[in-house]
């Protein structure tokens, strides 16, 4: 509380992101411990959390007051006026202190308070139980057991406590392997297949240097081998490019020798490093912020950006890993650096590809909870969480978020959840209400006492399910099914749900995802109201006496002739309500179009030059 | 085996060819070694399997790329000896010289063992499909790619399909009759008290573009529109287009204005237009072209509305790129589209490149201006651009789509193209006459009315609900523009079809369109009337490559598809639950009564 000097100022302007003539909203703004909040003279509230402002910056006074620009982690972006200097300078500064916290116990979810007992939020948290997901693979089993050598963190302190290591890899041949591998990230399970008994393993990179090599690494690289006894060799995919790999080598690091590691297929499969990536998303948004942007400007600023290479490229490394196991049932041994970035990318996607439970909801959270929180991604330094080093912030977890999307594209029946469950992920990661994203590894959380001190994330979302659940899916078509995306560059698009979220005027106006959505709630509904109906009608028959109605009548209703249900239907629709409320045409009423998109210079009094907001017209004669 | 169209199929049967057509050659025993390798796709696919088969090929012969683009010697090539590989994309290319602008995929790339010398034949169709025909035996080959260049490159309209074409369908409604100038101006008549139907080019004389019933105001007489003929590019004087019912404002299209040089006016012109203005109002002028364009325009003779000789009407000029400009864009975007290797720097550059989308913005946006004026300035507009029979229709037909509810329908699209596409005299033989495949340079050709059928796909996708028709519709309707067995595309304006008897002599695509049977597969089930005027987002985020159309021979659309079906399954679904929950109520509702009577007494 301290941070905030202003709590209100009156008569601010929202203005119109992309609107060249300054189109606005008056309203007043508030500042409250945990939100921003806007509310319009229509009584619209736009409520901004502290921990979802990136950056706030207070652009050059101009006659109208002092602009500040506020962007949000979740891509939002808003464009306040303050009339007053002054109150733009107190807002500013507490924005700076509020959405950078120094301290984890400052985040929000620190004081989130749902209202629930300890009872139910412990329960919330065991929701999602990773011992379970292991067994619901397979192991422990003939060839891979639980190892307790990390129940300490005493090996690698950011990796979880439980891990899943081959059955002939001692003790030892693990302490061995993880003094050479980057902070002792040594190899271990993170999926394994258990109709074609081959797995996912990942690691970090080999302290290998120039010629380095640890015989127990070996072995343990031999055991992964051998409890796979589908195949003799493995694949070791080392998700960096080429040259990075190669410089790691000068600082004693670096890759797999194949002469050294028997049975073993090396690969580099070319993902960017998390700097790269951060600077990629950075001119991604510098490009699709620009108003009144050309065609031909937004095209070359995406394929200048990278973004859609990047993420190509991390689709085709999840894919490679997928075809290793499906088509040749060999394991693979995935890392980058340490490990926690690319390796988590291309770990999930793999088996998301792979094993179609991983579409579901509860699965997609499974699979989030293991390869992304307990294997230890940075999440509080990859997205900002604290006053920290700006360098170790990157979109990692963004790029997954979207190589998903694009899947769910290409496979429109593939998954249970809909693109509205990862956008509501991706807030969350940010937001910090829910203790699952806090920390960079399972140590810290623990240290920190999340599981008592804040809720999960989870519990909520499932409680939800309705607004997340795809009405396409369907789970006995691809139910088996490795799902074999293509990667042409042409299946690759600007996801403008995501990085346009909240500017509206740039999406569609009727939404057939939500109709459909609605329609198969509608269905449910329709389906418990006639076998009340019949239950009813049965009631009745059973009482009366003289059945009247024809037998035929009752049952005649499925198969019933086109031409009868049509009139029915178009006599009777008045009867449900329902109907109507169903099929309001989103953004066809007049308030909600963009007539003003196209010219605003109408409105002005005949000036001598006419400037279209979209066109090139100009009336100079 | 993939089903033929049915009049594919019934065209088989008819195929004796018209006199002067030259005779295909078809050896007998090549004709079942005869494969057809990628692209293998949805139901329009052909398999050539047999000799009887390999006829099916000429009722698309229309659909065929003119002369050595397509299936001239560069694309003939000749492999010495057998052949039996998986080819990977690599060696693509050694394989098949002439080959190198087909994407595969790769697991379909299987050539089995041919003893003998191999030919290979690429089509290029006009829907941008490539088929690849490898046929045993190099005489067999040649022949057959002699006569399917000679079937697609004939000279003479009357030798085209549509002149040979015999239905199989019963004609419920005779297409050529269901747009009737008189029918569209009776819907308006309620409103309008100020215009008339003119005959005044019956015989074609006063414009040779123009139908013979245009629309006028009624406060001009004939000799007067004979005038303004003459002062307006290809004798198009100012017609109307559309008529806004809510305020009664209208869009009125025309040539451009020959001033030339030394500012030439014509009192009759300017009376004109001015009689569609209300008292004290002022109008808008759109001039599709960019200034300086309009002024180079006045060396030619042509050029621009000076504004001391119209005070009441304000000039705004756009830049909505024409003929070999928009006929290029569509070259790149489609060889692009083509190119299944290329790394996404290079898709994403070769995009741009094309500046196809920038086409669509700029047409796109140009409509909402006009429609924007109409709407909601409360003004009446002049269209126009050089000949006024390009950009002008794309804007005029856009803003309909936009301001017009009745225009979203099927019905009333049909009436749009009709009206302003056909009748207003968009040249389609010779805008449409190859498509992206030419390597001749065509003066003429132009993808114009592909353009518009993309900017009316953008606006289908932006209000998905609004539109009666689906996206195959849009497609069917791309395909027909191009190469059809319905005559209603022939020709380039009224006065051609006229001459060419194409009512007598050939079918109408309205009549097969508007059959029950036919319609519920460009039936949108999401449809459901929108009376408001959809301003779409011209936003470079929210514009798309059209995917149906330009990917559509490029990759699988299976999971999409499916897709589709169990969106219209749910949708179906939902009816009939609807239909079952209203007829319970009502038993039960009846049920209650008969109680009700029975237990009064």
């Amino acid at each position: 509380m301290e941070h905030i000097r202003t709590t209100k100022v009156e008569q601010v302007k929202l203005l119109d992101r992309f609107s060249t003539s300054n189109k606005s909203l008056t309203g007043t703004l508030y500042l409250t411990a945990t939100h921003l909040l806007f509310i319009d003279a229509h009584q619209k509230e736009t409520w901004i959390l502290h921990h979802h402002i990136a950056s706030v910056e207070k652009l050059a006074l101009t006659t109208s007051g002092c602009p500040l620009v506020i962007q949000c982690k979740n891509f939002r972006t808003v464009h306040f006026i303050v009339p007053r200097e002054r109150d733009c300078h107190d807002i500013y500064n507490s924005l700076l202190q509020l959405s950078k916290q120094a301290k984890y116990e400052d985040l929000y979810a620190f004081s989130y308070n749902p209202k629930q007992n300890d009872a139910e939020r412990l329960r919330g948290w065991e929701l999602i139980d990773l011992a379970e997901e292991y067994k619901r693979m397979g192991v422990p089993n003939s060839n891979w057991q639980l190892s307790d050598a990390n129940r300490e963190y005493k090996i690698c302190e950011t990796y979880p406590r439980e891990l899943y290591v081959p059955r002939i890899a001692s003790k030892p041949i693990i302490v061995g392997s993880s003094k050479f591998r980057s902070k002792g990230r040594f190899p271990v399970l993170s999926y394994y297949h258990q109709s074609k008994e081959a797995a996912i393993c990942r690691c970090s990179q080999p302290l290998s240097g120039f010629s380095a090599r640890c015989l127990e690494d070996e072995h343990l690289l031999q055991a992964i081998s051998k409890a796979n006894p589908a195949n003799r060799y493995m694949y070791v995919m080392d998700t960096r490019p080429r040259l990075n790999a190669m410089a790691n080598r000068a600082a004693g690091k670096g890759y797999e020798n194949e002469d050294n590691y028997s049975n073993i297929r090396f690969q580099f499969v070319g993902i960017e490093n998390i700097h790269v990536m951060r600077s990629s998303l950075q001119k991604l948004l510098e490009v699709n912020g620009t108003k009144g942007l050309s065609v031909n400007d937004f095209y070359s600023g995406l394929e200048s950006s990278g973004w859609l290479r990047h993420i190509k490229a991390v689709m085709d490394a999840a894919i490679f890993l997928a075809k290793a196991i499906a088509a040749e049932s060999a394991s693979v041994l995935v890392h980058c650096s340490d490990g926690w970035d690319r390796t988590s990318q291309v770990c999930s996607l793999g088996s998301l590809l792979l094993d179609p439970y991983y579409r579901t909801i509860r699965g997609f959270m499974v699979l989030i909870e293991k390869d992304w929180i307990s294997f230890g991604h940075k999440f509080s330094e990859r997205c900002g969480h604290l006053d920290g080093d700006p360098k170790e912030v990157s979109p990692v977890f963004t790029q997954f978020l979207e190589c998903v999307w694009h899947l769910t594209e290409q496979f429109p029946q593939a998954f249970e959840f809909n693109e509205a469950f990862l956008l509501q992920i991706h807030e969350h990661i940010h937001s910090c209400q829910f203790g699952n994203f806090i920390g960079n590894c399972q140590k810290e959380r623990e240290e920190l006492k999340l599981k008592e001190k804040t809720y999960s994330l989870w519990p909520f979302l499932l409680d939800d399910q309705k607004k997340y659940l795809n009405p396409l899916y369907s789970s006995q078509s691809q139910k088996s099914a490795v799902l074999e995306p293509n990667t042409v560059s042409f299946n690759f698009k600007f996801w403008r749900n995501m990085y346009h979220q909240f500017d509206r005027t740039l999406h569609p106006r009727q939404s057939v995802f939500n109709i459909i959505m609605n329609m198969n709630e509608q269905n449910k509904q329709l389906e418990k109201d006639i076998k009340d109906l019949e239950s009813q009608i049965k009631q009745r028959k059973t009482k009366q006496t003289d059945g009247i109605l024809s037998k035929e009548l009752l049952n005649s209703v499925r198969p019933e002739s086109p031409a009868l249900k049509a009139t029915l239907s178009l006599k009777e629709q008045a009867l449900l309500p329902v109907n109507n409320v169903l099929r309001t045409i989103e953004g066809s009423s007049p308030a909600a179009n963009r007539y003003s998109e196209y010219a605003d210079e109408f409105s002005k009094a005949e000036p001598a030059v006419v400037s279209l907001e979209y066109g090139v017209a100009r009336m100079t004669c | 085996m993939p089903s033929l169209l049915p009049h594919d199929l019934c065209h088989e049967r008819n195929a004796s060819p018209a006199p002067g057509n030259p005779v295909p050659v078809i050896p007998n025993n090549v004709s079942d070694k005869i494969l057809l390798l990628p692209h293998t796709h949805t139901h329009k696919s052909l398999i050539v399997s047999s000799s009887k088969q390999l006829l099916a090929v000429y009722p698309e012969n229309s659909l065929l790329c003119r002369s050595s683009c397509l299936v001239g010697s560069a694309s003939c090539v000749f492999s010495p000896g057998p052949i039996w590989e998986e080819l990977r994309a690599t060696d693509k290319q050694q394989f098949r010289p002439g080959a190198g602008r087909i994407g595969q995929r790769e697991d379909e790339l299987k050539v089995p063992r041919f003893v003998g010398p191999l030919g290979t034949i690429i089509i290029k169709c006009k829907d941008f499909r490539i088929i690849q025909l490898d046929i045993p035996g190099m005489e067999e080959c040649l022949n057959i790619a002699s006569s399917i260049e000679a079937l697609s490159t004939l000279d003479s309209i009357t030798l085209m399909y549509p002149f040979f074409y015999r239905p199989m369908f019963e004609v419920i409604e005779d297409g050529w009759h269901s747009f009737l100038p008189e029918q569209e101006f009776e819907l308006y008549s309620s409103a309008i008290s100020e215009w008339r139907l003119s005959y005044v080019n019956k015989e074609f004389s006063v414009c040779p573009s123009y139908p013979p019933a245009v629309i006028v105001p009624k406060a001009i007489d004939d000799d007067a529109l004979r005038k303004v003929a003459t002062f307006r590019h290809g004798g198009r004087f100012p017609v109307l287009s559309y008529y806004h019912k809510k305020n009664g404002m209208v869009i009125m299209r025309s040539g451009q204005p020959l001033t030339g040089t030394n500012g030439r006016r014509c009192k009759e012109d300017e009376k004109l237009i001015n009689a569609t203005l209300r008292a004290g109002k002022r109008g808008y002028i759109i001039d599709t072209r960019p200034l300086n364009i309009a002024q180079q325009a006045r060396a030619k003779g042509g050029g621009f509305e000076q504004e001391a000789h119209y005070p009441q009407w304000r000039r705004i000029h756009k830049s909505i790129d024409r003929y070999h400009i928009l006929q290029e864009s569509l070259i790149k975007l489609v060889e692009s589209c083509n190119d299944q290797t290329q790394n996404m720097d290079r898709w994403l550059s070769k995009l741009e490149a094309s500046n196809w989308l920038t086409h669509i913005k700029e047409i796109l946006t140009t409509a909402c201006l006009a429609a924007q004026c109409l709407d909601r300035e409360g003004a009446s507009i002049l269209i126009h651009g050089t000949e006024g029979t390009d950009s002008t229709l794309q804007v005029t037909s856009l803003a309909q789509i936009i301001l017009e509810p009745r225009s979203r329908t099927i019905r009333g699209f049909e009436a749009l193209i009709e009206r302003e596409w056909l009748q207003a005299g968009h040249p389609f033989q010779q805008r449409c006459a190859q498509s992206a495949y030419c390597n001749s340079k065509q003066k003429w050709e132009s993808p114009v009315f592909l353009l518009f059928l993309d900017c009316v796909w953008q606006i289908l996708r932006q209000f998905p609900c609004s539109f009666e028709f689906n996206e195959n519709f849009l497609i069917m309707l791309f395909e027909h523009a191009y190469a059809s067995q319905f005559g209603t595309f022939l020709g380039n304006n009224e006065s051609e079809r006229c001459k060419l008897k194409l009512q007598q002599k050939t079918m109408s695509l309205w009549s097969w369109v508007n059959r029950p049977s036919e319609l519920s597969k460009f039936t949108n089930p999401l449809f459901e009337a929108n009376n408001l005027v959809i301003w779409p987002s011209v936003a470079p985020q929210s514009l798309q490559l059209w995917e149906g159309i330009f990917l559509r021979w490029n990759r699988s659309s299976k999971y999409l598809d499916e897709a589709y079906e169990e969106m219209v399954n749910i949708i179906e679904y939902n009816k009939e639950l609807q239909a079952k929950v209203n007829l319970l109520r009502r038993q039960l509702a009846e049920l209650e009564t008969e109680d009700g009577v029975q237990e009064s007494p």
